[in-house]
This record gives C-alpha cells, structure tokens and sequence, in this order.
C-alpha cells in the first residue's frame, strides 16, 4: 500500500498522541513517587532530590513480601489446577465430542457474560457455610470456576482444530482414551496451555471483588485485593500511595514485557473466539 | 440350533449391541472427561445463579429468618432513585467504555494498518495494549491522582490556558461519571485499537487497490470497505467493553466509590454495598438479578451482528 509522506507524518503523529496518552499517566505517578513522603506534590514537576527511598517504605508499609508470598500462593494453586480440568474439559468436548458437546459448549459460552457482582453474595453464604470463608483456600475455589468458562471453551478451541488423522492412527495402535489425551494431545496442546496459564496468572494478580468479599486480612488477598486496602490506609500520603502502586505493577509488567507477543495474541484471540 | 439363515441377521444384531455398548463407554470416558470442570462451574456459577434468584424473593440480612416478598425487592429496585439510578449510569458507562474506545478504535486502527508498519508498529501495538494488563484497581488510582486537583491533567489544563474549567474531577457532581468513563477509555482504547487493526490486516488489499482505481478516498474506502468486512470483530469489540462497561466494579470502587452522592454508582458496586455494608441481601439479589439480565439482553442482539456477519 502506497503512503503519503502527508499522511505518513500525520498518522505517525496520531499513533504517538495514543503512545503518550497510554504512558503519560504512568511517568506521572512514578515522578510523584518519587517526591518527598507526606507532601501534596503536582502531578509533573521538576525534582530537585528525588526519593528513592519512598519505594523501600511503600515495600515495607505494604509488607510487600507477605503479598507477594500470598498472591504467589493463590496463583500456584489456582492455575494449575485449573489449566487440567480446563483442559480436560476441552479436550473431551473439542476432541471426543461426546453426545451433548454442542450443548455443553453453550453452557460454558453462557457462564463468559455472568457479571462476577452479580453471583458474589450466594459464594459469600457459601463459604460461610462451609467454613471456607476467609481461609486460604477462600479464594482458590471460586476463582478457579469462575475461569472455568474461557478455559474451557480456549481449550476446547484448540482440540476442535486438531486433525482427525492424528486420533485415529493412534486409536489403531491401540491407544486409551486416557493415553490419546496424556501422551499424544497434551504435549501437542503445549502452546494454548501456556497462553493459558500466563492469562490465569494475570488475572488472578489482578482480581478485586472476590479478595474484598472473601477475605479479610488484606494480607491474604490477592495483589488487587491488598492495594485496594493500601488505598485507604494511605489516601493522605500520596507518593507513598504511588511508589506501592508501581511495586505492585512491577510483576505484571515485567511478565507482559517477557511474553507480549503471547499475552497479546492470548487476549485477542480469546476474545474473537468468544 | 442355528440355521445359516439366521446367522447374518444374529450377528449384525449382536454387532449393533457391542457397537452401542463402545459408543455407551466412549460417552462415559467423556463425561468423566468433563465432569470436573463441570462440577466446579455447576457449583460456584450456576448454582449462584439459581441462589440470587432466590434470595431475590425474600426479604433478608443474610443470616436471620428470611421473610417471603414475592416481586417486592423488584418493585424497589425500580422505585427507589439511588438503585434505578445505578443503571442509568451503567448505560452511561455503555458510552464511555464502549462506543467510545470502539469507534476512536476504529480510526486509530485504520491509521495504524496504513502508517504503523515495521517495527513503529510493533511498538506502538505494544505500547497502547499496556492498560490491559494492569489490575483495574492500579488504573483508578493512577487516575484517581491525575485527575485530582493538583493532579496532571489540570497542570496540563492550566498549561493551555483553560485554567478555569480545572477542578477536581472525579469530585464533581457532574463530571465524575464522564471522568470515569475516561478511565475505562484508556484502559479498553488499546485493546480495541489492536484487534480492529490485526484484523484489517486480513482484508484482502485487491479491494483497496479496485476501490482506489475508481477513484474512492480515505473514508469511502473506510466505510465501503473497511466498516463491513470488520462487522464480525466490531460486534466482539462491542461485546467485550459492553460487558465491562455494565459489570464494572473495580475502578469505580477506587476512584470514587460510587460518589460524589451517587453520582458514579453503578449497579456492581452498589450490589457490593447494598449486600455486605448494609445487609439487604434481598434487595442485592434483585439488583444482581436485574443486572444479569441486562446484560444478557444488550449482548443478544450483538451476536446476531456476528452470527450475519459469520455467514
């Protein structure tokens, strides 16, 4: 396609308005992390002595370790378990199309637009109910069904696309169902599987509602969770209040600037799949 | 005693017997297959659901006797101007969270697919996907503080001489919902711009060259071209921020809480306060309910979009 050099400038300069307009917020906040604790600072201003040190405060004042043990935790308990049943489920729904599958698929289609408020309170007797409320595993449960949908439907995504000929030249050598799934499909379902999990892992650093409803201690909940609470704590210490809401950016930065290409591509085509 | 006669049609008999007993076990080894992620569905999605409906037709704190109200909670919800006001504004944040970012998406993509090649591209595509990632609740906080009073985009008001329409924002009785509404722009704008401009990249540029020999411009070729050979991904577009416009909670609970009065409430977190500050189950159940629903009825007809669009 043939391009001005009118255009060329004018649409590059376009692209670099968004730019600025997605990380301008960012170097706001880190400039005013770094102004002097306790101080009202502007929003952009030129810092004679910045400091360093309100993000060693903030990582204290927030007991950063405990949460990142706690949020590490949840995601090691969440994640990989429910990558296998997601990708069990695919797999039975995508690729042995059991009687009922289609049906099946809607209703794990229908469970993507429930809005998370609008099932909070029955989860919330629940636990309390079964004295999982507040536990560790509080969370756990719940947040691992609540992926169940996408997972499911990403998974079986994959499975409904494999070629049949792989199936059969394994069912002719005999192979169980069992054997099919675990020693042919699940290595060659590595790739959906790990866009997977880099989704869950995110998802789960980054949930609010279920960490605020289920779980007190604020040191138990997830990363959102805890910097939901820190905002109350230190609504009137405002660089203090933004050094901790870059530290607990930082992992989720750093995992999207590891696997962008794979977490872009996740969300994309998990959304137009959907 | 068997005569040959008989034999064929005993065989095919007993074949079609062992063949439905493999087709039986097949099943079953399936189900077995799907059951777990099944049971954890059932058990904390579907059951909920059913749960909601129910405790939407009483009238309880949530741990006392429950006392039946039938369709009152209902009627309440849409009497009371604090509750039916939560979904006037979850349609407001329709606007902002989603025609906004899909149709500026649309635009931006377009100049994206044309100018944003190479590796500018690349960067760019990463760079304006950022807010995806982050938790919501960091995004209102961060915008919490830009749009406060002496936050950045006040300084950057004052800086182009419009100093006097600066002011607190998200404080404002009148501006907080559009204020919010700037949030979830800059969170969805990036994910809208992205898919709509990977998909471009799939259209065929034999339609642009035929259209340009006839001498088509910029927007006709977006609106002849562009606009309906994208139908399907705009319609997942429209789906996805529609969805987070009416189930948002998290950025309205950090950047106002639903204030000022109830000026930025939304049917999420007023579920949230309605259930577990003030203990009106009932009355949360009905909202939840309501919302639910809602949902449901603005995401049908966009899947029709697709469905056509599909064919």
């Amino acid at each position: 396609m043939r391009v001005g050099r009118f255009e060329l400038f004018a649409g590059r300069s376009l692209l670099v308005a968004m730019m600025a307009f997605t990380i301008l917020p960012f170097f706001s906040i880190f400039l005013t992390a770094l102004a002097p604790s306790n101080t009202l600072p502007r929003g952009f201003a030129y810092l004679k002595d910045p400091q360093w040190g309100n993000f060693l405060e903030a990582f204290k004042q927030a007991h950063m370790p405990e949460l990142i043990t706690s949020s590490t935790f949840l995601v090691l308990a969440i994640v990989p378990a429910a990558l296998i049943i997601s990708t069990l489920a695919g797999f039975g729904i995508g690729l042995l199309r059991i009687s009922g599958a289609n049906k099946l698929l809607l209703l794990f289609i229908f469970g993507m637009t429930i809005p998370f408020p609008g099932i909070i309170i029955p989860i919330y007797i629940l636990e309390r109910a079964v004295h999982l409320y507040n536990t560790r595993f509080a969370l756990v449960l719940p947040l691992i069904a609540l992926y169940m949908p996408f997972a499911v439907f990403w998974m079986r995504a994959h499975f409904v696309n494999m070629p049949g000929e792989i199936t059969d030249a394994a069912r002719v050598d005999g192979a169980t169902t069992w054997a099919l799934f675990w020693q042919i499909h699940v290595p060659l379902a590595r790739a959906p599987i790990t866009s997977l999990g880099i989704l869950m892992s995110i998802w789960t650093w980054n949930h609010l509602l279920l960490a605020l409803v289920l779980v007190e201690d604020p040191l138990k909940r997830t990363m959102a969770g805890a910097l939901g609470a820190f905002q109350g704590h230190y609504a009137n210490n405002v660089p203090l209040l933004c050094a901790g809401t870059l530290l607990i950016l930082l992992p989720t930065l750093i995992l999207f600037v590891l696997f962008q290409r794979q977490i872009i591509t996740a969300l994309l085509q998990g959304a137009v799949k959907g | 005693m068997m005569t040959p006669n008989d034999y064929p049609a005993a065989f095919t008999t007993s074949r079609r017997i062992y063949r439905n007993k493999r087709v039986l076990r097949e099943t079953l080894v399936g189900w077995l297959f799907v059951l777990p992620a099944l049971l954890m569905y059932a058990t904390f999605v579907l059951v909920p659901i059913l749960l909601t409906i129910h405790y939407s037709l009483y009238r309880w704190n949530g741990v006392g006797p429950m006392t039946w109200v039938g369709m009152q909670n209902y009627v309440s919800v849409f009497q009371i101007p604090n509750l039916i006001g939560t979904i006037s504004n979850a349609f407001w944040l329709v606007v902002w969270f989603s025609f906004i970012p899909v149709s500026l998406g649309l635009i931006v993509a377009s100049v994206m697919h044309r100018v944003g090649t190479g590796r500018f591209g690349a960067i760019a595509q990463t760079v304006v996907f950022l807010p995806q990632v982050i938790a919501l609740v960091a995004a209102g906080i961060i915008w919490g503080w830009l749009l406060a009073l002496p936050g950045l985009v006040n300084q950057i008001l004052r800086l182009v001489g419009l100093g006097a329409i600066s002011r607190a924002w998200l404080g404002d009785f009148n501006w907080a919902l559009p204020s919010v509404g700037v949030i979830g722009i800059w969170v969805l704008l990036g994910f809208c711009t992205v898919l709509l401009s990977t998909a471009m990249t799939k259209i065929d540029p034999a339609f642009y060259e035929s259209a340009r020999l006839d001498g088509a411009n910029w927007l006709q070729e977006f609106i002849a071209i562009t606009l309906p050979l994208l139908r399907y991904e705009i319609g997942v577009c429209l789906t996805v921020t529609v969805v987070n416009a009416l189930a948002a909670f998290d950025i309205v609970y950090v950047a106002t809480a639903g204030g000022p009065g109830n000026a930025t409430a939304v049917p999420g977190l007023q579920i949230y306060i309605l259930a577990f500050t003030q203990r009106s189950v009932g009355l949360a159940s009905a909202l939840a309910v309501i919302l639910m629903v809602l949902v449901i009825l603005v995401i049908l007809p966009i899947q029709r979009l697709n469905r056509e669009a599909a064919l």
